[in-house]
């Protein structure tokens, strides 16, 4: 029987009068990865940032591994998120620290590790996304997709259960993205993490996942496998994707 | 009669959210004061901002020392020698500097420089993502860059107003070899004789309240940015001119206060 890992029960969220998410409800199980699509503004980002409680809903709750993000204590929450990994859409690296000192602070800040295992898993996470001789740059010398490997690193570098990615693609030019994307893939194969991926790339999601879900005016519009979705006679699926599978 | 009610609409507005603002600083404020005697103690983030903060004001506040000192004595030595007072002009210079000049002077430069820097870093690191990601990772962001900051500021700011206070009586001593050609000796023994300890504990004290203004309004403006680079710009901005305004106004507030306490 499957286990969940993120439960998303009726959640709404509104920014003054305009809804962003209405009522929508989601499970992810463990080891599961989950391709949220939608245009842009309709609530994919936002259902993301309220997962890991960086908003807050309005209405519903978000349940991970079974504790409701929304209500347990801040302690809890802290132990939590270290189970957690963020790919931010910017990579959201640190300006003001190097690529080692990127990747070294989540583990120097949360875990108990030596100088040395932490010096050893930062160069194992760079191993893993090909960048070890950036190790001593600052983010400012590095380029877009770059930013989005160290990202990538950082962000497992703790090895997190959930792995949640905000258009890890975005921006990149098509050779990138599938490196990018299988990297992704590996990545979750190796480290056995779920994950929740938002984009707008089908070939980013063809690579990673095995469910995906659209969203159209905060709402679920689709659930199921990618197959399915892609041969969907739905106007608006059909609209969506035409662009992406006459490229193909 | 619809515009009047429209300047009274937007007058209730902008007074509103003024107040909205005041409200906001101040649960700020408390928030910090809730997380600054807490662990973990950041000593070694603390120890580094307070090493860039003064590096970052050290030259714009050496000059401005120097020549506060050097123009009040200059300044003021024909008026004195009216009354055939010059013989007071140490002690004065060295008052004026020690008690109130040195102090906000000193605290209005550290605001334009710090409070905005510290204004337009977090600010950045909001837009971008950067403080979203610390909280995410289980960093809390507002004790490893807001507290340490606003700690760095307030002890910082004292050191640097000593330092000025130096400078300025130094710059006084100058201006007074040039008009008078007063020996270093008699300066120094007509300043000490002047200065009790009751005008430096206040004038130097009060500089950590004025840090403390610089720092958690530069941190509030910026770790509450939004609207991309727009609200960076902004933060960085209104920062300068609302840490300015609150330094002036506790400055009143603490001199009636020290006044009551060393008259």
């Amino acid at each position: 029987m499957a286990i969940e890992m993120v439960k998303i029960s009726h959640v709404s969220k509104a920014f003054e009068d305009f809804v962003v998410l209405d009522d929508v409800s989601l499970l992810v199980n463990h080891g599961e990865n989950l391709v949220v699509f939608g245009k842009s503004g309709t609530g994919k980002s936002v259902l993301l940032k309220c997962i890991v409680k960086l908003l807050v809903p309005d209405e519903g709750e978000v349940f991970i591994e079974g504790k409701n993000v929304h209500t347990i204590s801040n302690a809890e929450l802290t132990e939590l998120r270290k189970n957690i990994g963020f790919l931010f859409q910017s990579a959201a690296l640190y300006d003001s620290m190097s690529v080692r000192e990127n990747l070294a602070f989540p583990l120097i800040r949360n875990f108990f590790f030596t100088k040395q295992e932490v010096e050893a898993k930062v160069k194992r996470a760079l191993e893993m996304v090909s960048l070890e001789h950036a190790i001593d740059k600052m983010p400012s010398e590095l380029s877009g997709g770059m930013r989005k490997r160290i990202g990538l690193a950082r962000s497992i570098i703790t090895e997190p259960k959930l792995m949640l990615y905000d258009e890890p693609t975005t921006g990149l030019d098509p050779i990138t993205t599938k490196e990018i994307s299988r990297l992704i893939r590996d990545l979750q194969n190796e480290l056995k993490m779920t994950s929740i991926i938002i984009t707008h790339d089908l070939s980013c999601a063809q690579i990673i996942s095995d469910r995906a879900v659209v969203l159209d005016n905060g709402k679920i519009k689709y659930e199921g496998s990618l197959k399915e979705l892609t041969a969907s006679t739905d106007p608006f699926l059909h609209d969506f994707f035409t662009s992406d599978i006459i490229e193909e | 009669m619809k515009n009047i009610s429209k300047k009274h609409s937007a007058a209730y507005k902008s007074i509103a959210g003024f107040l909205f603002g005041v409200g906001q600083l101040f649960e700020f404020s408390l928030r910090f004061l809730k997380n600054v005697f807490l662990p973990p103690y950041e000593f070694h983030e603390i120890k580094k901002h307070m090493d860039e903060l003064g590096v970052k004001t050290l030259p714009i506040v050496s000059v401005t020392g120097f020549i506060i000192g050097l123009v009040l004595a200059m300044q003021s030595e024909p008026i004195l020698s009216r009354f055939g007072a010059e013989s007071v002009l140490p002690a004065m210079v060295s008052l004026s500097v020690v008690r109130e000049l040195g102090p906000v002077i000193t605290a209005l430069i550290f605001a334009g420089r710090v409070s905005s820097g510290i204004g337009a870093e977090l600010g950045s690191m909001r837009v971008t993502e950067q403080i979203d990601a610390m909280e995410v990772s289980a960093i809390d962001p507002f004790r490893y860059l807001v507290v340490t900051r606003v700690v760095a500021c307030s002890l910082i700011l004292p050191v640097l107003t000593l330092y000025v206070v130096f400078l300025a009586i130094f710059g006084g001593y100058i201006a007074m070899i040039l008009s008078q050609g007063m020996s270093l000796q008699l300066y120094v023994v007509s300043v000490v004789e002047a200065i009790r300890f009751g005008d430096i504990i206040p004038g130097v004290g009060k500089t950590f309240f004025f840090g403390f203004i610089v720092g958690i309004v530069g941190a509030f403006k910026g770790y509450n940015a939004d609207k991309g680079t727009e609200g960076v710009g902004k933060a960085s901005t209104t920062s300068v001119v609302l840490a300015s305004l609150l330094i002036l106004v506790t400055d009143t507030i603490l001199v009636k206060i020290t006044l009551m306490i060393w008259p």
